[in-house]
């Protein structure tokens, strides 16, 4: 095959591959920019059939179970992947190591079905305490496997310094190494964040959803990504213009949230030279 | 680093005060059992799985693979179109995602301009960051009409006509709403993630290598057949596994757009269908008091589990025995 043809073929094969970012992108921008208002935001739905209404709760039940997840996830992550950085060193965190990247590829329904079987069926309730479980398990690997690599980009000048000056390890992690992977550490959390929040079968399974806002742990409560999972499937037509209106804004708040943490991460690279 | 760790093993030379040893102590401690926690973690999943789905295996032994019905009130569970549904939709999806993402990214690392690069990189990762739910919600309004109206129809008056293979193309669309659409909307989900790994293994190619090829006068296709593709194959091979896990795992955007089982398993992709991950998502609120059909989606869970994160184990080390047998060829060369 000649360089040109190759060449052309490879460009061909590019284009093709994004072209369907563009299309779906471009359709949900499309399709939801006429729907965002202010009731949108802030109201609850209205009874089938009538105009107006929102899914607030949709958007302050993603915030809570998403937010219970990050809080769960970040400490069991950050701590795992400190030890792989800094302490460990044989067999034990090779297969640790290993492990989590291969929990990276748990199917979210498996997580799903694993919290449904041990908290849901249990207490008899769907709750939002139980979707939080579940996205947890999908963020933790996340946070715990990316942390690690900010952590070691952290130089080893650093941390020899801080030893030489008398400090003892756990305070050279904690006062000197974490601090400079600050920005890294922020990027992992805020791409979990962004997977959490675009999940839906754990919570599907965990914590069904439901029509009203919802602040209590122990209660069904409704994420964006369940609304737009239920209203997709029904026969009810404000629904579907709906369900558009709620994947703009989830698209627009994982993209901004994964991109923006590259772009952060970038500059503040930028900022360190 | 080893300075950090020598110190610590020492104990007492540098540090000093008791607090500052008890402090390292504490912490060796807890970030270890954080660490552990990881390795609990698959074991739990492995654990709840099989004693929640032990009912069902016990019940019906492993025949559930071959019976095709699912009858839930006379409680006759068989999983065979749900286990072929899940099979045949990631199969679709492989055949298609592998070859582009292969051509995107060797677009990104043999042709593209360097300015381009990262920009190509972030749509990638824009690609993978969309939740399936939008997925799902533009499948069933986008995708399926379309399928059904345009495209399918016109691969069942050409592809279909075809003796033998065509019989894969046979049949009214339903719609759109089918296993060849699942397929197709799964290939774009699967994409991202097999060329972001295949790019990492087409990079790694020693330069030495290459040049050595150009400089004999090979074209760049030349080059790519003979070289970077053979060196990279099994790395390339683990991208396309892990894209597969992906894509078995899949459970939202499949089960909006595939139609449900008709009743029986045929060879038309334009099928209706199911998946193991959608039949759990549509049938576990009424079997939370169902002991046995409870018992029987969290068995098919931990099948459907265990043969994606095998997938993905297998495809890790894969991709790891690329990578280390890249750098050890490349010290050889450069030495």
């Amino acid at each position: 095959m000649t360089n040109r043809a190759f060449t052309i073929l490879l460009w061909s094969a590019g284009i093709l591959a994004l072209l369907p970012l563009g299309f779906i992108v471009g359709y949900v921008v499309l399709k939801g920019v006429g729907i965002l208002s202010i009731h949108f935001f802030t109201k609850t739905p209205a009874i089938v059939g009538q105009p107006g209404g929102g899914i607030a709760q949709a958007f302050l039940g993603s915030a809570l179970i998403v937010g219970m997840a990050t809080l769960f996830s970040i400490p069991l992550g950050l701590l795992a992947a400190v030890y792989l950085a800094e302490y460990g060193t044989g067999r034990f965190a090779t297969v640790v190591r290993f492990l989590s990247e291969v929990l990276l590829s748990t199917p979210s329904i498996v997580a799903g079905v694993l919290v449904w079987t041990v908290v849901v069926v249990r207490l008899h309730a769907f709750s939002a305490f139980a979707g939080a479980l579940a996205i947890t398990v999908l963020m933790w690997p996340i946070i715990a496997r990316a942390s690690e690599d900010v952590i070691r980009l952290v130089p080893i000048e650093l941390r020899e310094a801080a030893t030489a000056l008398g400090t003892p390890k756990w305070k050279v992690v904690l006062r000197v190494v974490l601090p400079a992977a600050a920005s890294g550490l922020t990027n992992t959390v805020l791409l979990a964040v962004a997977r959490g929040l675009g999940e839906t079968a754990p919570v599907l399974l965990t914590s069904l959803g439901s029509e009203f806002i919802n602040w209590s742990p122990g209660k069904p409560t409704d994420t964006l990504s369940l609304r737009i999972y239920h209203y997709a499937l029904s026969p009810v037509k404000s629904w579907h213009d709906i369900a558009w209106g709620a994947a703009l804004s989830l698209l627009a708040i994982v993209l901004v949230l994964s991109i923006g943490a590259r772009y952060l991460v970038a500059r503040s690279k930028k900022g360190a030279q | 680093m080893s300075l950090t760790r020598n110190t610590a093993g020492a104990g007492t030379p540098l540090a000093g005060s008791r607090r500052a040893r008890l402090g390292d102590v504490l912490t060796n401690r807890i970030v270890a059992v954080a660490a552990a926690a990881v390795a609990a973690l698959l074991l739990l999943i492995i654990i709840v799985l099989a004693t929640g789905g032990s009912k069902a295996l016990a019940r019906f032994g492993f025949g559930f693979f071959t019976s095709t019905k699912w009858i839930p009130t006379e409680e006759i569970f068989g999983a065979a179109p749900y286990i072929f549904g899940t099979l045949i939709t990631s199969a679709i999806a492989l055949v298609l995602a592998v070859p582009v993402a292969l051509g995107l990214s060797l677009f990104v690392t043999e042709v593209c301009p360097k300015p381009l690069r990262t920009p190509i990189a972030v749509l990638s990762d824009m690609l993978a960051a969309i939740p399936s739910v939008v997925y799902g919600l533009w499948g069933i309004f986008v995708m399926v009409p379309w399928m059904g109206a345009t495209l399918e129809p016109f691969l069942g008056r050409t592809i279909g006509k075809v003796p033998g293979f065509g019989t894969l193309f046979h049949g009214n669309p339903n719609g759109g709403y089918n296993i060849f659409t699942a397929g197709v909307i799964l290939a774009v989900m699967i994409l991202p993630i097999i060329s972001s790994i295949s790019r990492e293994v087409l990079s790694a190619v020693p330069r030495d290598l290459k040049d050595g090829a150009y400089a004999l006068g090979s074209t760049r296709f030349e080059v790519v057949r003979g070289v970077t593709l053979p060196f990279a194959r099994a790395g390339l091979v683990g991208a396309s596994v892990l894209g597969l896990g992906r894509a078995l795992g899949e459970t939202i955007a499949v089960s909006m757009v595939i139609g449900g089982f008709s009743g029986h398993i045929g060879f038309s992709l334009f099928n209706g269908g199911d998946s193991i991950p959608s039949l759990i998502a549509s049938n576990f609120n009424e079997a939370t008091s169902a002991g046995l059909e409870r018992s029987m989606l969290v068995a098919l869970a931990l099948i459907l589990v265990v043969i994606s994160l095998g997938f993905a184990a297998l495809a890790r080390l894969l991709v790891r025995r690329a990578n280390r047998q890249m750098r050890a060829s490349f010290a050889r060369a450069a030495a």
